[in-house]
């Protein structure tokens, strides 16, 4: 696939991969053996029926190539960009026996883009037209769901919910939906405008959303049971970020990963003056952390002009959680890696701006409890990394504020919501999914958890009005 | 679009706004806040409630221009709109539990002392409240909080009105003569909160502060308003808006506070202001 070039790209906030042109498209997809057992919908969470899109583009029809798609995947254009394919379905494609799977991935994002492009994105598909007309649409109207947290969880349990007949309502506490989609992945990596675009159908199936509701503060689970609401699907994503509890993290210069981001991507600091929301970029920037919300917040840095970035890793190369694609695009931005190495304290200048931070050199033990291989300081390892900008990308937890006015729904040990693989809990009628059961993941294994939910709670309803 | 419906200007400086927005006005208590935001361009601040139950429908808010959003905010008139608006944020106040409360509003920390006294005194406790501000003419509210309690002490900076002096002058002659209150509650600029604190403090009586740190979700997300409390990282937005005053690190959060300033002038002077 055709990408922005490394020396432009670091100047601006273009998308950075630019996609398949349809002969490109066609050619790739005539790899595709169309194997009966196919492997690649295993590994796809959201249940996708990819030899059978890919068969239409074979044939040159996109149009049916997305009808194909959009039948189990409410979110094709987001997820033709951020998925990790490589681990779910181009890992269990047969091909990648042989070296090269079908580019699946490239493939969703090209018949994605094409159906915005062709205005086919705005069409709700036949399905849904037909279930608008028949008697259990109009029983199932009157039953209200709602969806707490609009990110990727959230949108693929109402779409699936609004589609089977149902009135979801999705509360948003920002000003803008999308979750993580909105507020956390850069417009380089996944554009605004297919972030809204995808929203906008969602809403054509009759989703209603309230954006600055904050759940818990405005009204509260029972607040809502009073208001007629037969069923919760709490999607409340990762929504607390976690700092390494050492020294001078509260100096002016360090950030989360989430206001560096949230300031940048839902605030538009990128363009600020024209946009109000400011954010400060160093000369040496330090970013955390090695998943992909660090690599993110590298590559920002990058784009808003710091000197010199670094991704500061306590693990080695091999264990980095990000995607092997982020790390190779980071890596031609020129964003540097200070592997086996943890931060043990920051420093800063009397005026409180960050001056540099000492830090061990680790080396690899055994695997710990995650199967990776846990970091061991060594002695006497200590030195001073100059920087005048920190991004704590640690990882994310639990936000406590909704579910703290919840007490009856049973935590676990880390704060998350217990929920089983269909997304029920402790209490009947509340169901949960995405980071706020599983801890930080992914968009796609979110939107796994939305479809499974989506349909526990269509049981659990349909079982309520029969008896 | 959330309508203003009154507006408003109490001084050159600051202004009162009353929005509609019945979700809010329904759900708010004393000591808790909202985030705004004006324009598709603009920043979300956060705002202390003021009111919420006068008419029904509405909240208000007391504004001091303090850069380009709320200068924009005091240049909006009854009819204007705001696009967004989230809450109420933060815990409700701790203090209207309490007996005896000897409040230290200076400048518009009057408009968040205000329902929070008004809670005491219809829980039938007592309040005092010294009134501090730079000049005459930046005093709010001094005629309502009158109205709540006799006990109204004012000071200013200039002499002006009342006493010339800081509210902590004030403070320590009440304290010499009067030690039962249960609770003292400062808002106001993070100095004078920091100066109340050392204060009572040498007194032994517990405090209380409202801390408006520089916030983006204000509700946990994003960590920008944290504060050290105790030797403790806590946020301002869910943790608070009120701390122990005796356990804030003010000097930590003066340096916080200025993060942006360099940002917040540009942005200002762009916007035609000084």
């Amino acid at each position: 696939m055709k990408e922005q070039n490394p020396q432009e790209r670091i100047n601006n906030f273009n998308e950075v991969a630019l996609g398949y042109t349809p002969e490109q498209a066609i050619l790739e997809a005539k790899r595709c053996l169309g194997c009966k057992n196919a492997g690649c919908i295993q590994g796809c969470p959201v249940e996708i029926d990819i030899p059978g899109f890919i068969a239409e583009i074979k044939k040159g029809s996109f149009d049916k190539a997305y009808q194909v798609l959009k039948e189990k995947n409410n979110l094709p254009a987001v997820c033709g960009r951020v998925c990790p394919q490589e681990t779910q379905c181009e890992k269990a494609c047969v091909l990648a026996k042989k070296g090269k799977p079908i580019a699946v991935g490239s493939l969703e994002r090209f018949v994605a883009d094409w159906a915005i492009s062709h205005g086919v994105s705005e069409r709700p598909e036949q399905k849904f037209k037909e279930l608008e007309r028949n008697t259990q649409y109009a029983i199932g109207n009157t039953k209200k769901i709602a969806i707490i947290g609009s990110g990727p969880a959230g949108l693929t349990a109402a779409a699936d919910l609004a589609k089977t007949g149902y009135q979801v309502i999705i509360f948003e506490s920002l000003h803008a939906v999308g979750g993580v989609l909105r507020y956390g992945i850069p417009e380089f990596r996944l554009p605004k405008e297919i972030v809204d675009t995808e929203v906008g159908y969602i809403e054509k199936l009759g989703v209603k959303m309230e954006v600055n509701a904050v759940i818990g503060r405005i009204k509260t689970i029972d607040q809502l049971r009073v208001e007629g609401f037969k069923a919760f699907f709490i999607a409340t994503g990762a929504g607390l970020p976690y700092f390494l509890g050492i020294k001078g993290e509260n100096l002016n210069g360090v950030y989360s990963a989430n206001e560096f981001l949230t300031r940048v991507n839902l605030m538009n600091a990128y363009r600020f003056p024209d946009y109000d929301t400011p954010v400060n970029i160093g000369r040496k920037v330090a970013v955390i952390g090695a998943g992909n919300v660090a690599l993110d917040s590298a590559r920002v840095s990058r784009r808003l002009g710091a000197g010199e970035v670094t991704i500061v890793y306590r693990r080695s190369e091999s264990e980095m959680p990000a995607r092997f694609e982020e790390i190779k695009h980071a890596r031609e931005e020129g964003i540097k890696f200070e592997l086996l190495t943890s931060p043990i304290k920051i420093y800063g200048y009397e005026n409180g701006w960050v001056r540099a931070m000492r830090c061990l050199r680790n080396r690899l033990a055994e695997p710990d409890a995650s199967g990776r291989r846990r970091p061991v300081a060594i002695p006497d390892s200590e030195f001073d990394f100059d920087c005048d900008l920190v991004v704590v990308a640690v990882g994310q937890g639990p936000n406590p504020l909704l579910l703290s006015t919840i007490p009856e729904l049973k935590l676990n040990k880390r704060g998350n919501i217990e929920a089983d693989p269909e997304g029920r809990t402790s209490v009947p009628d509340i169901f949960a999914g995405g980071d706020i059961v599983t801890g930080a993941a992914t968009v796609i294994e979110a939107m796994g958890m939305g479809k499974r939910a989506a349909r526990a709670i269509d049981n659990y309803l349909t079982k309520l009005i029969n008896c | 679009m959330y309508r203003i419906l009154k507006k408003e200007d109490l001084n050159p400086s600051v202004c009162y706004l009353e929005i509609s927005s019945p979700q809010i006005a329904k759900a708010a208590q004393p000591g808790q806040f909202i985030i705004l935001r004006i324009t598709e361009k603009g920043e979300r601040i956060p705002l202390t409630i003021h009111g919420f139950d006068e008419p029904e429908d509405t909240i208000s808010i007391i504004v001091q221009k303090a850069g380009k959003t709320t200068d924009q905010l005091c240049s909006l008139n009854a009819g204007d709109g705001l696009l967004d608006l989230a809450g109420p944020l933060g815990k409700p106040s701790l203090a209207v539990k309490e007996k005896r409360v000897l409040f230290i509003a200076g400048g518009v920390g009057a408009a968040e002392a205000y329902p929070i006294a008004r809670a005491i005194k219809q829980e039938r406790g007592e309040v005092a409240v010294i009134l501090g501000a730079k000049s005459a003419e930046d005093l709010i509210l001094e005629k309502q909080l009158r109205a709540l309690t006799s006990k109204v002490y004012v000071s200013t900076d200039d002499g002006s009105y009342g006493r010339k002096g800081f509210v902590t002058d004030l403070l320590s002659e009440i304290l010499l003569k009067d030690k039962s209150f249960d609770l003292i509650y400062a808002i106001g600029p993070l100095a004078m909160m920091a100066a109340v604190s050392n204060l009572s403090r040498h007194y032994k009586v517990k405090t209380l502060v409202s801390l408006n740190s520089i916030m983006l979700d204000g509700t946990g997300m994003c960590g920008s308003c944290r504060v050290t409390v105790g030797n403790e990282t806590k946020f301002a937005c869910v943790d608070g808006p009120e701390f122990d005053g005796h356990l804030v690190d003010f000097d930590e959060l003066m340096k916080r506070q200025a993060r942006f300033k360099k940002k917040e002038c540009r942005s200002r002077k762009l916007a035609g202001k000084k």
